[in-house]
């Protein structure tokens, strides 16, 4: 009994799952689902990062060494797996695309990443990363849903493959009388990438986890210490209540 | 302290109480200490609401000490700003936390300070013969959103920049001299490196001082009319044959240990938010302050943080912007005419009649009504709910000679109700 509930639960869970990473606007709440105390997640996702964002986006505020720290890495792990244009470990890690040609290059300077998942969150930039389409009108031959006319090209077409949007005119009445309006609808594979739907999510995933890790590196320490500081805390109180109540005995 | 205080008046031996006394000639530690902890009789009866004074000091000196270590590492320049306080988060060390403990520190202080103000609202702790020691604490508010506004442009994130540009540019709307008060302000003609430099001389220097100048003068208003309690009668009146108050006990020990209480389930809270939840949800820290200011790049929905959002919907509930800064400075103001404009004969809200708790309950609910509106984009229904609720807001104020003197109120007791 307790298991077949367990199934219809799992299967409706299932199911609004396929609803929302389906059409229409379902793309606004896929949720990145990241965990920054998984090395792991993080280590791939330092690596994404390297590949295919470091060459035009900085992270001016993180260091390379302090990544590695985190992330239980050794210096020499450090130097063969993730710095390959000659830094050193203490620096902090810029793009070595000059701003000037960026701006000449994609009509604005890509922006710094350091803070991105603070100031937007990880599932902005998760449905950012996964809503590139097709769009002959854009420089780039590109649009994207979740920023649009982004002046970014899709960098990560080579493993998800390039995708058509589908728009349908659909009537919206926002109280100055209905009016046709273009919305998404669905997408359609155009050419494969190398990587499947699946390992394509789990790739993006790992890269948000680790820009998410950036934004707030003392993350995972700040709750680990968190804890012990409630601790102590509660049992603070607890003598203090104690103690008051001592105290106060003789008020009648 | 308390020790060295019993030693000196039973004249103890020993090189430590013979300093002691040896200061005690020259400086009157004994006596302050008596006056201010040991022979200040508090009444005996105060609730959960008589934590907050002590928990506003304690947030206080947290404020001070924790900015005096933010000062060391943070430069006031439009250039290095935004990056200094990164640099405190990542390469200074325990930086993250003493920024946290800072930047929670300044909406615990308002939560703090608003249950303290409802706290006076609800016993009458402004009314004969307190109006001097509300109107001097009322300063202390005013005081404390010049530190908050000041402060909040300092990390020159984008939404300090924005809301800088706001704030400053009310001013504007003073017919006349409008226009050049705001560059004088600002010292430029927009928001810029000069305004932040001299914001932050403001923020570190100027505030803090007549903030902790006013927070003296409060303390020794109340030592002077005694504190008030839940029930809202004078313990002065009942005093035995040494002139001690019937109903009133040492402020030490049973207050200090008694607020040691308050103290630890305050920390355990503020401790929850710096370590589980800084930003907590975007409303401590604000998103877009997470991108530097950026005068080309206005964020989709300016608002201030979460303290002052209900001011801000009044402001934006009036279409006319010269009377929106009018009746949002009126808002504030009119706390300090509160003792006037309550007629009642009694004080605490246990005694009054169903009105008085039928508008003070309307004017909380209007307070926070008007803290989310600030908070949601000024159009369609959030506009119509903001001037609804900021006439209730009103109202509990001006009404009050009216309502307060027609209520009907119980009879007060004699002594204070107390049970062990």
């Amino acid at each position: 009994m307790r298991s077949a509930a367990f199934a219809v639960a799992a299967t409706l869970a299932w199911g609004c799952a396929l609803a929302k990473e389906g059409g229409g606007e379902g793309w606004r709440s896929w949720h990145v689902a990241n965990d920054v105390t998984n090395r792991a997640s993080l280590q791939q996702g330092a690596r994404n990062f390297i590949n295919y964002c470091l060459g035009c986006h900085s992270l001016q505020y993180m260091r390379y060494n302090r990544v590695a720290q985190d992330l239980g890495l050794t210096e020499e792990q450090l130097k063969t797996n993730l710095m390959f244009t000659g830094q050193r470990p203490f620096d902090v890690m810029k793009s070595a695309m000059p701003a000037a040609d960026a701006e000449n290059w994609f009509g604005r300077a890509p922006p710094d990443l350091s803070l991105i998942a603070r100031a937007k969150g990880p599932d902005y930039i998760y449905q950012f990363l996964k809503t590139f389409y097709l769009d002959s009108g854009r420089p780039t031959g590109v649009n994207n849903l979740a920023l649009e006319n982004a002046a970014m090209p899709q960098v990560l077409a080579d493993l998800q493959g390039t995708q058509k949007a589908v728009f349908v005119l659909e009537k919206k009445d926002e109280g100055n009388g209905a009016q046709m309006e273009r919305v998404f609808d669905h997408f359609e594979q155009v050419s494969p990438g190398r990587m499947s739907a699946a390992e394509f999510n789990e790739f993006v995933r790992d890269t948000v986890n680790f820009l998410d890790y950036v934004g707030e590196p003392v993350r995972a320490q700040r709750e680990a210490l968190g804890l012990w500081v409630v601790l102590f805390l509660l049992v603070f109180t607890g003598f203090a209540w104690a103690l008051k109540k001592e105290i106060w005995k003789d008020v009648h | 302290m308390a020790t060295a205080t019993e030693r000196t008046a039973g004249a103890g031996s020993g090189r430590w109480s013979a300093i002691y006394r040896w200061i005690d000639a020259r400086l009157p530690v004994t006596e302050f200490w008596k006056a201010q902890m040991t022979e200040y009789y508090a009444p005996k009866n105060f609730n959960i609401w008589y934590y907050f004074g002590s928990l506003a000091l304690l947030v206080l000196v947290l404020q001070i000490v924790t900015g005096i270590f933010l000062t060391m590492s943070y430069k006031p320049s439009e250039a290095e700003a935004f990056g200094s306080i990164e640099y405190i988060m990542r390469d200074v060390e325990w930086g993250w936390l003493i920024r946290y403990i800072h930047s929670t520190g300044a909406s615990a202080f308002f939560i703090v300070v608003y249950l303290h103000m409802l706290r006076g609202l609800m016993y009458g702790s402004y009314k004969n013969p307190r109006e001097l020691l509300w109107i001097i604490g009322m300063l202390i508010y005013v005081s404390l959103m010049a530190e908050a506004f000041f402060g909040y442009v300092l990390p020159w994130g984008n939404m300090s920049f924005w809301g800088a540009q706001v704030i400053v540019s009310l001013f504007g709307a003073i017919p006349g001299v409008g226009p050049d008060l705001v560059e004088w302000i600002r010292g430029d003609y927009s928001i810029s490196d000069v305004t932040l430099n001299r914001f932050f001389a403001l923020h570190v220097a100027a505030v803090p001082l007549v903030l902790i100048m006013l927070v003296v003068v409060h303390l020794s208003a109340l030592r002077e009319v005694g504190s008030n309690n839940p029930d809202g009668i004078e313990i002065k009146k009942h005093k035995d044959s040494k002139g001690k108050p019937l109903d009133g006990i040492p402020f030490h020990p049973y207050y200090t240990y008694k607020d040691l209480v308050g103290v630890g389930v305050f920390l355990i809270l503020f401790a929850g938010v710096i370590f589980f939840a800084p930003t907590l949800g975007g409303l401590f820290l604000e998103k877009p302050n997470f991108e530097p200011a950026n005068a080309l790049n206005t964020p989709e929905h300016i608002a201030p943080v979460w303290y002052f959002t209900p001011y801000y919907a009044i402001l934006r509930a009036v279409p006319d912007k010269l009377t929106g800064a009018a009746l949002m400075a009126a808002a504030v103001v009119l706390f300090f005419f509160l003792p006037w404009l309550d007629r009642s004969p009694v004080k605490s809200i246990r005694y009054r009649g169903w009105l008085f708790k039928l508008f003070l309950a309307a004017f909380v609910v209007a307070f926070i009504g008007l803290g989310y509106l600030g908070m949601q984009p000024a159009q369609g229904s959030y506009v119509i709910a903001a001037r609804v609720l900021s006439v209730v807001y009103f109202l509990f104020f001006l009404l009050m000679p009216w309502y307060t003197r027609v209520d009907k109120t119980r009879p007060v007791p004699d002594r204070v109700t107390y049970h062990a």
